[in-house]
């Protein structure tokens, strides 16, 4: 007779990330060497590590590859549409301001379409933990040019080379107030967890960008085809500076990628904090 | 002293073959087998060569490297012969 084996059981025998996932949901759409899962295991380690309790944890993420994680992680989260994880996270954390609010999405979720929300959120200082999964590219759509695609690296909408100048997304934070900057990829993982870990001690707006390889769409295209070519390329070209000027950290075709974590800046009021003072003086006057 | 070794575990239906593990393997301990999965993706191995010092030491970078989460390492602990003095 065979034996039955239980939930419990069977989770033994799963890898360790299994705990943070929907397994039944597994083997997941991303590509082969694509970066995101092991992205989205540094912040469950990270999690684990700070003692979050998971019940308190929300993902909310955009619309793209990166955008799919919510789905498979076994914890609250809500998938927005295009460009607006961050206006859906501000109003989770408005609304309860206990629960710890992550948004992890892609760099044009974040940077194109949602770019507006991104610099405000970071000016106003809600409190939130943004990680941006910068893999140079539109994975999803089928490699279109993004905001972060190095200038002469190719793309389906730039064949000739791309002529953009793209954005230095840790400066774009730090310019606009974000209390917490920091630039990892992701095969840096266990710095990647630290500088999670630490970010998600803090208060207001913190920044992370992982930069993460996309074989299929951004490697295709530039010379990078094999699975693990881009991973090689991070591991070659990465040069650590922590507490480095971000005007700086400009990623540029055929240079080193600078990473580290950049910025730590005292804690400010948050957009929470300055609303529960102004309604304690407005409604306590009256 | 106690020293670890690793023990290997595959998720087959997981792997797809981007030969991260391999290639990121510190130790240099993992190499593409003639096993494939039902999609037809050759999954890692271990090959400890203890005589050359080439052993699994348990230090999870596959673990935590692979995009698929289909690779894991059980550690564990071995005694080793106290030198004689
Ligand atoms: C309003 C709207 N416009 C356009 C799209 C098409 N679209 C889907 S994903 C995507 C870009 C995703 O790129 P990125 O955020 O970098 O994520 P990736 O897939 O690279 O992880 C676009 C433009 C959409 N879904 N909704
Ligand atoms: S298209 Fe790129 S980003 Fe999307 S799953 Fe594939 S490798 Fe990952």
């Amino acid at each position: 007779m065979s034996k039955q084996i239980s939930k419990e059981e069977k989770l033994e025998e799963l890898h360790p990330m299994d705990k943070w996932l929907r397994s039944e949901r597994m083997p997941h759409i991303w590509c082969p060497g694509c970066g995101i899962g092991p992205t989205l295991y540094a912040w469950a380690r990270a999690l684990d590590r700070v003692g979050i309790d998971k019940d308190k944890v929300v993902y909310v993420s955009g619309i793209g590859c990166s955008g799919r994680g919510s789905g498979y992680l076994n914890v609250d989260g809500f998938h927005t549409t295009h460009g607006r994880a961050i206006p859906f996270a501000i109003g989770i954390k408005l609304a309860k301001p206990e629960l710890c609010v992550n948004v992890i999405s892609g760099d044009g979720d974040l940077f194109s379409i949602g770019g507006n929300h991104f610099i405000h959120a970071c000016r106003r200082n809600d409190d939130l933990l943004v990680i941006c999964i910068n893999n140079f590219i539109y994975g999803m759509t089928g490699g279109q040019l993004a905001p972060t695609t190095p200038r002469g690296q190719y793309a389906t909408t730039a064949p000739y080379g791309n002529i953009e100048h793209p954005f230095n997304t840790p400066h774009v934070a730090d310019a606009s107030g974000a209390v917490y900057v920091a630039r990892w990829t992701s095969i840096h993982v266990r710095r990647l967890e630290k500088s999670i870990a630490e970010a998600l001690t803090m208060k207001g707006f913190r920044y992370i960008e992982v930069l993460s390889p996309c074989p299929v769409n951004y490697g295709r295209r530039n010379k990078l085809p094999e699975p693990d070519d881009i991973a090689e390329w991070f591991r070659q070209s990465s040069v650590v500076r922590n507490g480095a000027d971000t005007s700086e950290v400009q990623i540029e075709k055929d240079k080193p990628l600078i990473l580290g974590n950049f910025v730590k800046r005292v804690e400010k009021l948050t957009y929470y904090e300055g609303l529960k003072k102004l309604e304690e003086r407005v409604r306590g006057a009256r | 002293m106690k020293i670890f070794r690793g023990e290997i575990h595959v998720i087959k239906e997981r792997c797809k073959q981007c030969r991260l593990c391999i290639n990121l393997c510190p130790t240099q301990v993992l190499q593409e087998s003639e096993e494939v999965n039902e999609k037809g993706y050759h999954l890692p191995e271990l090959i400890e060569e203890p005589e050359k010092g080439k052993i699994c030491v348990a230090c999870g970078f596959c673990q935590i490297i692979c995009p698929e989460y289909a690779i894991w390492v059980e550690e564990k602990k071995e005694e080793t012969p106290t030198e004689k003095k």
